[in-house]
């Protein structure tokens, strides 16, 4: 495991810039289609602090931690 | 020392990362929109009331700043089985306090903050920065963080007891638009942890070696590192008329043996343009610690001794129900937006191998009845932008 936390960093930094290149991949769901996805149902995070606030609940009643997806998100939409 | 050097190096590495894809991609967001969310929380169950208030205020300076503060107290009364267990009821307070900036440059946003959680016998403070990026027209969003927090644990009743935690996070999270209608995540976390990792109030029980109808209880010893990893993966479908479903499947693993599965599932269906109904199913269940066990065989049998109720096996399942109110460029002045929303969970615990030795009746050792408890949780918050 920790050596994940050495290896991962060089591998995502290798293969985040090596597609940078790829100026040709287009987006295929143009602005003016993502109507549906900047409505807030398909937020993953509507809630704000209320959303955040039931990790925490978890987290003090689970083992479990971390990769909860609130840092994380974005549909492209702004 | 090998070990602790490459720990050490992680954080250099991941600045690195964030260098390189801030480097390779400039496309991205918009800064938060400014607002102000007052959210009250309630948790009622398993002995347990904790219940508060949490604000969070956002305000722009300028066109490529965003400063947040954030007020958050947990008002706690405390009967749970640990406690009656070993010790009595009490009541205590913690209270968080979180200011952090956000920085639009070159069209990537990178956030810096800083968080101090405070209470009678625990202080925390933890310092995060995490870089999102859009590309590829918007359609991916890459998120990194890291945080760094240090934590000086106490104990009621004995002034010279004072232990030290440190602990890091590294997070990886990407989003995609897949189609018009569709839009999938995937986080990655992993957690590093030394120091003082349990709780310095909690025992755990041994068989009496002069009387086999009874127990006696000794200090919790658990190791001096954890190494956690997190994988998640969501979905959320827009369906053909105004409602959403959403997945979500987490897996963990950790360095003290406990492997845990977490799948939810969501729905949210419009009204109308303004309310909105949701309904969601939660379960969990994990495994248990490798130096967990409910009752040992004798005093200091293990070199690590734990009976955590959290670590023992155990599964869990919420329903969780909510009503939210939405109202888009109101006529309100200065108020842009305005959401009301009042959510209800209902949280439902059983241990495969925690018993319960509050319940009455009389019961040899290892042989109580399996504990269990249920929840509710009410949230209730308004979100205004202005």
């Amino acid at each position: 495991m920790r050596k994940l936390t050495m290896i991962m960093p060089l591998l995502l930094a290798m293969v985040l810039s090596a597609t940078a290149g790829c100026s040709s991949v287009k987006p295929w769901v143009k602005p003016y289609e993502r109507d549906r996805l900047a409505d807030p149902i398909m937020s993953l995070s509507r809630h704000g602090k209320a959303d955040s606030y039931m990790h925490h609940v978890y987290q003090a009643r689970e083992s479990a931690r971390g990769a909860e997806g609130g840092s994380g998100g974005g549909c492209g939409c702004n | 020392m090998g070990v602790t050097d490459r720990i050490r190096q992680a954080p250099v590495l991941w600045a690195f990362l964030v260098f390189m894809v801030s480097y390779s991609y400039a496309r991205a967001a918009t800064l938060p929109v400014d607002s102000v969310d007052v959210l009250y929380h309630r948790y009622d169950g398993g002995g347990m009331v904790i219940d508060g208030p949490v604000v969070l205020a956002r305000k722009s300076v300028g066109p490529q700043v965003s400063v947040t503060g954030q007020y958050y107290v947990d008002a706690v009364s405390a009967a749970s089985v640990d406690v009656l267990a070993t010790a009595s009821a009490y009541t205590e307070e913690r209270t968080e306090y979180t200011v952090g900036v956000d920085y639009l440059y070159d069209r990537s946003i990178m956030s810096l903050g800083f968080t101090n959680s405070s209470e009678n016998d625990f202080d925390a403070n933890t310092v995060y920065f995490t870089v999102s990026q859009e590309f590829f027209g918007g359609m991916s969003t890459v998120t990194l963080g890291y945080a760094e927090g240090w934590d000086e644990v106490g104990r009621i009743g004995n002034d010279n007891f004072s232990e030290d935690a440190d602990r890091r996070n590294f997070q990886f999270g990407v989003s995609q638009v897949l189609t018009r209608n569709t839009l999938v995540g995937l986080d990655l976390e992993v957690v590093t942890d030394e120091g003082y990792l349990q709780n310095p109030y909690r025992q755990n029980r041994y068989l009496d070696p002069d009387d086999a109808t009874s127990f006696l209880y000794q200090p919790e010893r658990y190791p001096e590192t954890r190494t956690s990893t997190s994988v998640a993966a969501r979905a959320i479908y827009h369906l053909p008329f105004r409602a959403s479903i959403r997945g979500e499947y987490r897996y963990f693993s950790d360095t003290w043996g406990i492997k845990a599965h977490t799948v939810e599932l969501g729905y949210v269906h419009a009204l109308n343009e303004r309310w909105t109904l949701e309904g969601s199913v939660r379960y969990y269940s994990q495994g248990e610690a490798d130096f967990y066990s409910d009752l040992f065989p004798y005093e200091n049998s293990q070199t690590h001794l734990a009976r955590d109720k959290e670590m023992s096996s155990l599964s869990g399942t919420t329903l969780g129900t909510g009503a939210v109110y939405e109202w888009k460029q109101t006529s309100l002045p200065g108020i842009k937006r305005l959401q009301f929303s009042l959510l209800l969970d209902w949280l439902n615990f059983d241990y495969d191998n925690f018993r319960d030795v509050t319940a009455s009746g009389s019961y040899l050792p290892g042989e109580e009845p399996l504990y269990s408890f249920d929840a509710l949780v009410t949230r209730a918050s308004v979100i205004l932008e202005y």
